[in-house]
């Protein structure tokens, strides 16, 4: 059961219970994202003022990593540069899909997600949000993001 | 209740697991409870032996070449056809075509039959409960003739609802193309009175087989259908093989399907001839290893008394069905009359991903996700489901293990 309590750490269980940044923002740069093998959908709102990331939020339905990894995700990129945000996509991309052990120091409460490596059939749950977020910012696109 | 007990009594579960060597494996550490059967089934040994002798002994191109291997090949393969007819009934060789699987049958028959029959404003008839392999190869043909899609309902049960059958059938109606068993709930349709239903309105029927064949004993004559499609994987057979019976006028008509080898009579670049049904349909160098694992699947079916294994199977599905709704929380989606095989459910405060995970930790493997139905999901309003299926070789032990699994994921979610 170790790798299971892992993947569901506590901190994961209440932001699947109540996510965090879960609204609407209203005229923001708006991106769907959708993970077709399990239903998993989401739509991604990110405010962004002078390269800032001012507010982000979410909505949608998915599984808990899908949903935690959102909320974290949304807790973490205000006040981001969309540089920055597009550098913490590749970090967290790199500790959820790494082979090597142990959480990634800087990147916070993100490092709970870790655990997510070691389940590979759940790792497009952990990045749906990500990929959403990263066509958002590039503002490269008005088609859904598919995982697929 | 006379003829269950009789008929239990000549089926041996036991004996039937010791037929299918990747059941003593172990997953995570755990007895491995495959519950996964409606994706794909395990495969006995028989299987795996006739695929492995067909290359240890006679691989070659089949109906191609003089020498002795190319002789044992086609009759391994030939041979094939002939057990496929005998388990649909069918009433000639001649109608049943060898294909890649299900999806292959269907596709071959909206690109052949559907493509070169329907006219602007002719309607396909499809249904709610439809695997998107019955559904989106209609919708290719439709957007390439301009014939247009109608869609069956479904009621809270996850049947059909006949009244709208009704309704829906006219003489714009040429296809109707429905599943004999529902892979998303396990309902069982009505068929035969659906295809006498469709016939009346002059529609053609195609039945697509996938779910009915490792379950139901099936006899395309007497169901009286047009096309009857189905997946050798999915009945303890090889992988990338499947069965398209057609009514032989029907083949005999339609152009072929695919271009290639062992499809011609004769080529040259002015004219080219076809071969006769079912060469016609089969170009290129074929699955001839899958065409006999199908085979020896066929045989092995044969050999269980299909109403007594299906009895044992109906008491395993009432069993996990009750076990299932005892758990607090959940909800089974899709109670029909008539099912076969397949429980799928909800429960409450875990997304069916994260069960399937927990679950897959003790050693059950179920499918969870939308099982490639994605209208039946939008029926319900739900993103997924749980989906415990059954083969011949489950047991209510198996079972025992999925509700003690679903406990497991109750305590981390609830």
């Amino acid at each position: 059961m170790s790798e299971l309590t892992d993947l569901y750490q506590e901190v994961i269980l209440d932001h699947n219970r109540r996510p965090h940044n879960f609204r609407v923002i209203e005229g923001a740069t708006t991106q769907e994202g959708y993970n077709p093998l399990c239903g998993d959908r989401l739509t991604l709102y990110v405010a962004i003022d002078g390269g800032v990331i001012k507010d982000v939020a979410f909505q949608g339905s998915g599984c808990a990593i899908s949903k935690a990894s959102a909320s974290l995700m949304t807790d973490a990129l205000k006040g981001k540069t969309a540089a920055e945000a597009r550098a913490l996509f590749d970090q967290f991309h790199a500790m959820i899909t790494s082979d090597h052990a142990g959480p990634t120091a800087d990147l916070g409460k993100l490092s709970v997600l870790a655990g997510v490596r070691e389940f590979p059939a759940r790792i497009k749950c952990a990045s749906l949000a990500w990929h959403t977020m990263k066509a958002a910012v590039a503002h490269d696109s008005d088609a859904p993001v598919s995982t697929e | 209740m006379t003829t269950l007990a009789s008929s239990a009594a000549t089926f041996n579960v036991d004996k039937v697991r010791a037929d299918f060597p990747i059941l003593t494996e172990r997953v995570h550490g755990k007895p491995l409870v495959y519950l996964d059967s409606a994706n794909t089934s395990q495969k006995p040994e028989s299987v795996l032996k006739a695929m492995d002798d067909y290359y240890r002994h006679a691989n070659a191109n089949i109906h191609r070449a003089t020498h002795l291997l190319s002789e044992r090949a086609t009759a391994l393969y030939e041979g094939s056809r002939a057990k496929a007819a005998a388990f649909l009934n069918a009433p000639d060789m001649r109608t049943i075509v060898l294909t890649k699987g299900t999806t292959d049958g269907i596709n071959l028959v909206a690109q052949s039959y559907g493509r070169s029959t329907l006219k602007p404003g002719d309607e396909i008839l499809l249904t709610w409960l439809e695997h998107h392999s019955n559904i989106v190869p209609w919708q290719l043909v439709a957007a390439q003739t301009g014939a247009v899609i109608k869609v069956v309902p479904i009621n809270d049960a996850g049947e059909l609802e006949q009244d709208q059958l009704s309704a829906l059938l006219s003489e714009r109606t040429k296809i109707m193309a429905v599943g004999h068993v529902s892979n998303a709930l396990g309902t069982i349709n009505p068929i035969k009175e659906m295809i006498a239903k469709a016939h009346a309105a002059g529609a053609v029927v195609l039945v697509d087989g996938a779910q009915a064949a490792p379950h139901l004993v099936i006899d395309v004559q007497a169901l009286d259908c047009d096309f009857y499609v189905l997946s050798s994987h999915k009945m303890f057979g090889s992988t990338g093989t499947g069965v398209l019976y057609g009514r032989a006028s029907l083949l005999e008509a339609m152009p072929p399907y695919q271009g290639g080898g062992d499809m011609i009579a004769s080529v040259t670049f002015e004219q080219t001839l076809y071969n006769q049904v079912p060469y016609k349909f089969e170009a290129g160098t074929p699955n001839m290893a899958g065409v006999v694992g199908l085979g020896a699947a066929i045989d092995y079916l044969a050999g269980i008394d299909r109403d007594a294994a299906l009895a044992h199977e109906d008491a395993v599905l009432e069993y996990a069905t009750a076990q299932v709704r005892e758990i607090p929380g959940t909800r089974i989606i899709g109670e029909a009359r008539h099912k076969t095989g397949v429980l799928s459910f909800m429960l409450e405060g875990a997304h069916p991903h994260d069960a399937g995970t927990i679950l897959d930790r003790q050693g059950v493997a179920v499918r969870t996700g939308q099982h490639c139905a994605q209208p039946v999901m939008d029926r319900f309003c739900i993103p997924a489901t749980i989906r415990a299926s059954l083969g011949i070789y489950n047991t209510r032990e198996d079972i025992d293990a999925l509700v003690r699994g679903l406990h497991k994921v109750r305590e981390l979610f609830t």
